[in-house]
């Protein structure tokens, strides 16, 4: 009976060969799709994580806007090499309020998940300015002109689109998007109330100038944030992983 | 169309019964030993989805419980196992000790060298000479906090004016013409002061009266003589050295908007045992000093 059996009876049935071809695809996306309906969410939820306040969200769209994921990746993979250079390798969570994700997918520059913190903001400036005054090997290109006005006429707007895909901006942080921008760019001005809705931001003259706030400081805010979310003292493996 | 399947005189196999302009196509069976590594794989691929997460039974671990996240744990501990026998040397050592054994030194330097140019070389660069714009050499002997192994080692563990780590070092220096304390008369003569103690004035009379303006603003951080504290972090102003730049208006800068230097605490990102290594290995560049 096996033998009997033929491809030809197959490549000669249009009809069949379609119903076939249906039933083995739809293999493929069951084995994919099923067990995502059996967990909450894909995304271990991790003590920390916040959404990323007004400043840091235009220093990221500059981010987006220049290309620096083609040279830059966000992802630091479960290997030793990666960890012991990195730092802790990165969570699901770390990039669960990127709409879109920068993981990237290759480094002619290193990678910037947790490259917040590791330098002054005045190594940032300059090195932004002219990547080779610090790093004379660097192949980076100048952003000096990075040193305009940022234009955050419309931060509401964004940070609305941002809710619109799932980020939990609340309405106050929406109704006070731009006093809070203005906040942590200028360290003279009270943080009480901006840090009450965004822990752990940092407010300072990113780019050395508190006078006015320039695409630099926004750029500054959202690098010098990058990893610095989760204290890894406190996570561990089976303290996130889901039920 | 097929037209009819016939042996092929040559070969021996059969034809697929297909013919264009008088050429027919064989239809050779595929290799045997092509076959069976197919049928292997696929036997692999039965015996893989038990072992290793693929199925959604039991948390979909598979019977061999492997997880991404316990191979590189594992791996991360049997390294640190292999170097935690020097490693745990170190970390207790003084790094005068680390020095004065040679075993320790070498493991340290070779290390520590590693450690910097990872962490270090941006801002200071690849082999210790600083940058422009206030990333200091650590490769001359002209320190701005001390280059004795205990000032090098709290410089990196704590960090300069961040706000990461309260034992950081945060002397600031005062913004004499931004905060209104000296009027820019006064500035540029105390820029041509300082200029003068390296013998660049170019307008002695105002360096004479800069003279003046120093003692009263400037002497008690940057000393009478403009050597600078190591206490307070201040620079010395009487040498070739610039930290922000020596031409008259990076001076006027300085002195009108002050400059405040800021290097993160590695003491809560790096091993305890790795800041002994950058310790040793900074202090090995050119100006480390005797204790």
């Amino acid at each position: 009976m096996f033998r009997r059996f033929s491809h030809a009876l197959i490549e000669k049935n249009l009809i069949l060969l379609g119903v076939l071809t249906l039933i083995t695809v739809s293999i493929g996306g069951l084995v994919q799709i099923v067990p995502l309906f059996a967990v909450e969410t894909t995304i271990e939820r991790v003590q920390g994580i916040r959404p990323y306040t007004p400043l840091e969200l235009m220093g990221r769209n500059i981010f987006v806007r220049e290309g620096c994921y083609t040279c830059h990746s966000q992802m630091i993979r479960p290997f030793r090499d990666e960890a012991e250079r990195y730092g802790h390798y990165s969570l699901a969570a770390e990039s669960m309020y990127d709409h879109p994700f920068q993981w990237g997918s290759k480094r002619t520059g290193p990678d910037l998940a947790r490259v917040g913190g590791r330098y002054s903001d005045d190594w940032h400036a300059a090195h932004l300015r002219s990547p080779r005054a610090v790093v004379p090997e660097s192949v980076m290109p100048p952003y000096a002109f990075l040193d305009r006005p940022l234009e955050y006429g419309d931060i509401q707007d964004h940070l609305r689109g941002q809710r619109a895909v799932g980020v939990p901006y609340t309405d106050a942080m929406i109704a006070s998007a731009r006093a809070d921008l203005e906040a942590q760019a200028k360290p003279d001005e009270d943080p009480t109330a901006f840090s009450r809705r965004y822990a752990r931001a940092r407010q300072a003259a990113f780019d050395g100038n508190g006078r006015d706030i320039t695409e630099m400081d926004a750029l500054i805010a959202y690098l010098q944030m990058l990893g610095t979310l989760v204290k890894f003292g406190d996570v561990t493996p089976e303290s996130v992983r889901q039920q | 169309m097929p037209t009819k399947i016939e042996k092929d005189a040559v070969s021996g196999t059969l034809t697929t019964g297909h013919e264009w302009d008088g050429i027919k196509e064989l239809n050779t069976p595929l290799p045997k030993w092509w076959l069976y590594v197919f049928y292997a794989t696929i036997a692999f691929a039965a015996v893989w989805v038990v072992l290793y997460p693929a199925l959604p039974i039991q948390g979909a671990t598979g019977l061999t419980g492997w997880t991404a996240r316990g191979a590189i744990e594992q791996e991360m501990a049997e390294h640190a196992e292999r170097l935690e026998p020097r490693l745990a040397a170190i970390r207790d050592a003084a790094p005068q000790e680390i020095l004065a054994d040679p075993e320790l030194r070498n493991f340290a330097l070779a290390g520590g060298r590693v450690a910097f140019a990872n962490n270090c070389a941006a801002c200071h660069g690849a082999g210790g000479q600083g940058a422009q714009g206030g990333f200091p050499s650590l490769a001359d002997d002209d320190w701005l906090w001390g280059g004795k192994l205990a000032d090098i080692r709290q410089t990196i563990a704590h960090g300069i004016r961040n706000a990461e780590d309260e034992a950081a070092r945060t002397t600031m220096m005062p913004r004499f013409l931004a905060d209104g304390l000296l009027s820019a008369a006064q500035v540029n003569e105390v820029a041509e002061h300082v200029l003068s103690l390296s013998g660049r004035a170019t307008d002695a009379a105002a360096a004479r009266r800069g003279a003046a303006v120093f003692a009263e603003n400037c002497s008690s951080c940057h000393g009478n003589d403009g050597r600078g504290s190591r206490e307070l972090g201040a620079p010395d102003l009487a040498d070739q050295i610039w930290l922000y730049g020596g031409d008259k208006a990076a001076v006027v800068q300085s002195v009108s908007y002050a400059r405040a230097g800021v290097m993160p605490a590695w003491g809560g990102r790096l091993d305890p045992a790795v800041v002994n290594m950058l310790t040793v290995y900074v202090h090995s560049l050119g100006g480390g000093e005797p204790e």
